[in-house]
């Protein structure tokens, strides 16, 4: 086991890396988009005068190199600074919607994984019926749609006069979980159904790859039911690349979703650094674009920490 | 000191009056044909819960940078103002009782109301209205009013008058104290915070997340007695045009600030929802740089004015909810709208004529655009170039992208598209983005007739003579300033009929002047 001790602690120290290279590249990207903070935020607005005693208040007219050397600092030391545009810590910003984003995600996987597995599983036990191209056809039609697409159409089905969901996901205050769970039950559906495609098709793909090999024609042989052929004999050995289209997945759920974030009027990370990038607020995007960034390293090292663990051979090392 | 109060439009009419006659006007025009009238007094009770397009995450508590709907709604809600447009567009008392001026217009006496509460307990004094205006001035402001308040060089307290001393006269000065960004907050120390969320107006805030939605509970101690009707206020941001929509008709919301003109007609038609359109000062706008050939030649400007079709403008772009621009900004509910001044109409001969005039044979422009200078602003421009190749001129639309578009295109290229929200007064307009030399001067127009009429006009109490000179100015800017103005756009809102409507709704800005917390009640 200690080499996947090993793996660990050296993905984590490339995962950091990672993000110091991303953290540059979005400064520098920012700082390439024309126009700063100081002139976006005051708009039609500003005049010359507002637009420099703004940026002398807030340090916007020191050089770049020596903004991001004190970012950096700080946030070395755990503060990832305030909004440039309302004096707001950072942290707190990003923590409120961070925990809306999580919420939305889990509970669309906790529909989308479990489903795309069994959709996938039973197309690929049912391979060529009709079931697998109904399944087939309906999981692609899905995901060609744009989300927001997808989104109006079940506002239209299910929302709007007389419609048994709300097409506002917005709540003020603390919901119950219940109350969470009847609000952002039609955002979870859209994403549901544009990333169940995905994992449902690779799933599939897998499983199928394998039914050629020799092992999987031994058991047929020996008169064993194909259902139980396929999910105890066929899925373990599967499951490494369906892991890592699960966790791509996920990730995705976690930062692409602001189309649904706006349809449904939800509060997550996504609108946030749509605004932020929009008025140049530095902090703000660079501490969003982080936690984007570290949603991706983290699920992919848990994936392949999991395809490893999946595999014995990789796990009982020679 | 002679007093001010005599002209109308400075007339201090009292708050109660004019709710009075609203009141038995309503009553009267909605007596059924059988004769039961069919909407008593305003009722109390019920919670308003209003949708807006524009909020965002990078909004602030500070008042100098409120610049989307969502605060200036909040500003309203929370705050009063010394002065207060009222919904036929005069100027009517708010915090301040009354106010007189010296005969230049120069030294302003402002009598501030007394026993006024904040939310907070606080009482009002003169020294807040006096903090609360400093905030916005000197050197180190990054307010967006500190050029509204410039001309101050002097405010002090005298009991609970406040004294202001303008560099300058200035007959409309006290228009510019409704100003939405100039709220009359607590002070510490001759100082606001500007984090503050107090207040001393009809609500105060319970919650508010910049971007995302807030909300109010009923001030009880508020000075204004009946006022609010409605007990509580949720306000919420809803950016896309389609979920704003559903909202009001599935009924998470009773009211929408912003309708998308392209569906207005089928939203209208939906069961319980009422179209709320409004004709104000807002108007869009496609300003010439007048110091950039070919631009800076008068007979070009003029040939482009002729060569637009103003009308296929409000049809198609605004789907009919505006009026006709006549090349000005002033409004044609505004005190002194020019109506001797013809409505320019398309003529393709008339911008031959300019053309030759020029010099030209025919004449080849680009004009930069998106969407962020106005809805529909593409479109507007590929209109524009079909009419104007009517006359000869060839008009190549440059799509710029929305993001950056008021620093790098606005005032950067020579011809580009604007839009105001408009000024109450034709002064602060003119002042605002006509006069030579001013920050927001978008034509870099300079015409000495006209600034030396803008000056004298401002401190003249005469009330004929300024009729005269404000449309002389109009004139002026219509014939020979740099901006194309072809329409004025309505505010269209949306609201469910259980909430009443008041007969008259505010023009000066979007729902009901911001107000229509204070304003408005449920049926």
């Amino acid at each position: 086991m200690s080499h996947i001790v090993n793996m660990i602690l050296k993905r984590i120290a490339l995962g950091i890396l990672t993000l110091f290279v991303v953290s540059l590249i979005i400064f520098l990207a920012t700082e390439l988009l024309p126009g700063n903070f100081a002139q976006e935020i005051l708009g039609q607005s500003a005049t010359p005068e507002t637009v420099a005693a703004l940026r002398r208040q807030l340090g916007l007219d020191q050089p770049m190199h020596v903004r991001y050397a004190i970012w950096l600092t700080d946030v070395l030391r755990g503060d990832f600074g305030e909004s440039l545009a309302n004096g707001m810590a950072v942290s707190e910003l990003i923590g409120r919607r961070l925990g809306n984003t999580l919420y939305l995600a889990l509970y669309a996987a906790a529909i989308a994984v479990p489903l795309s597995l069994a959709l996938g599983i039973l197309a690929a036990l049912l391979r060529n019926s009709f079931f697998d191209r109904f399944a087939n056809a309906s999981a692609l039609t899905s995901i060609s749609f744009p989300e927001f697409f997808v989104a109006y159409i079940l506002i239209f089905l299910l929302a709007g006069a007389g419609g048994a969901f709300p097409s506002m996901a917005n709540f003020r205050g603390d919901p119950s979980f219940g109350e969470f769970l009847y609000r952002a039950f039609l955002p979870a559906l859209t994403l549901t159904l544009v990333v169940t495609a995905h994992m449902m098709r690779m799933t599939r793909a897998a499983i199928i790859n394998l039914l050629a090999s020799p092992y999987i024609e031994m058991a047929h042989l020996k008169g064993m039911n194909p259902m139980r052929v396929i999910v105890k004999h066929a899925l373990p050995n599967a499951l490494a690349p369906i892991i890592n289209v699960i966790a791509l997945n996920l990730a995705y759920l976690i930062t692409g979703v602001v189309v649904v974030e706006v349809v449904f009027v939800y509060p997550g990370l996504g609108q946030l650094m749509v605004d932020s990038v929009a008025a140049r607020d530095m902090p703000v995007v660079q501490g969003v674009a982080l936690v984007f960034a570290a949603a991706y390293v983290f699920l992919n090292l848990a994936a392949d920490v999991l395809a490893t663990l999946s595999n014995p051979r990789l796990v009982h090392g020679r | 000191m002679s007093s001010l109060k005599g002209s109308p439009a400075l007339a201090g009419v009292s708050r109660r009056g004019v709710l009075k006659g609203a009141t038995a006007l309503g009553t009267a025009a909605l007596v059924t044909p059988w004769g039961t009238p069919l909407r008593a007094q305003p009722k109390h009770g019920g919670t308003l819960r209003v949708g807006m397009a524009h909020g965002s995450t990078t909004d602030a508590m500070d008042p100098g940078s409120w610049e989307a709907d969502f605060m200036i709604f909040q500003a309203h809600t929370r705050n009063n103002y010394l002065t207060e447009i009222a919904t036929d567009g005069s100027l009517v008392p708010e915090l301040a009782e009354s106010w007189e001026a010296s005969p230049d217009a120069r030294v302003w006496t402002f009598n501030v109301r007394e026993g006024v509460d904040y939310h907070s307990g606080h009482r009002l004094v003169a020294e807040d209205v006096i903090a609360s205006i400093d905030h916005h001035r000197g050197e180190d402001s990054t307010s967006a009013a500190k050029p509204i308040v410039e001309d101050i060089v002097d405010m002090k307290a005298d009991g609970m008058n406040v004294i202001i001393t303008l560099a300058n006269g200035n007959a409309d000065f006290p228009f510019v104290l409704s100003d939405y960004h100039l709220p009359i907050l607590p002070a510490k120390d001759g100082k606001i915070d500007p984090e503050t969320r107090d207040g001393c107006g009809p609500f105060r805030i319970v919650d508010l997340e910049f971007g995302v939605g807030a909300r109010y509970e009923r001030h009880d101690g508020y000075w204004k007695s009946g006022l609010p009707y409605i007990d509580a206020i949720e306000q919420f941001v809803i950016h896309d045009d389609a979920a704003r929509q559903n909202a009001l008709i599935s009924g998470e919301v009773n009211y929408i600030d912003t309708v998308d003109l392209n569906t207005v007609s089928l939203l209208g038609r939906a069961a319980g929802i009422e179209i709320l359109s409004v004709t104000g000062t807002q108007h869009y706008g496609l300003p010439m740089d007048t110091r950039a050939a070919p631009f800076d030649d008068v007979n070009v400007r003029q040939a482009l004015k002729y060569a637009i079709n103003r009308q296929q403008l409000v049809d198609t772009i605004l789907n009919g909810y505006g009026s006709l621009g006549n090349d000005h900004p002033i409004g044609p509910g505004q005190r002194f709208f020019n109506t001797d001044l013809p409505q320019k109409e398309l003529d393709p001969d008339k911008s031959k004529f300019h053309l030759k005039q020029a010099g030209l044979d025919s004449l080849s422009v680009d004009i930069h655009l998106a969407d962020a200078a106005f809805a529909g602003a593409i479109d507007a421009g590929v209109l524009f170039s079909e009419s104007a190749a009517s006359a000869g001129i060839s008009l190549n639309v440059v799509r710029e992208p929305n993001d950056g578009y008021w620093s790098n295109v606005w005032m950067q290229k020579p011809f580009v598209g604007t839009y105001w929200g408009g000024r109450p007064t034709e002064d602060w307009m003119f002042a605002t983005a006509y006069a030579d030399g001013v920050p927001w001067n978008e034509t870099y127009w300079s015409h000495d007739r006209f600034n030396e009429l803008l000056v004298s006009a401002r401190s003249e109490l005469d009330e004929n003579l300024r009729r005269e000179m404000y449309f002389e100015m109009q004139q002026l800017v219509s014939d020979e300033g740099g901006i194309i103005i072809p329409m004025f756009a309505a505010y269209v809102g949306a609201y469910s009929d259980t909430l009443v409507k008041p007969d008259q709704v505010a023009s000066n800005w979007r729902n009901d002047g911001h107000r229509i917390g204070e304003r408005w009640w449920f049926a």
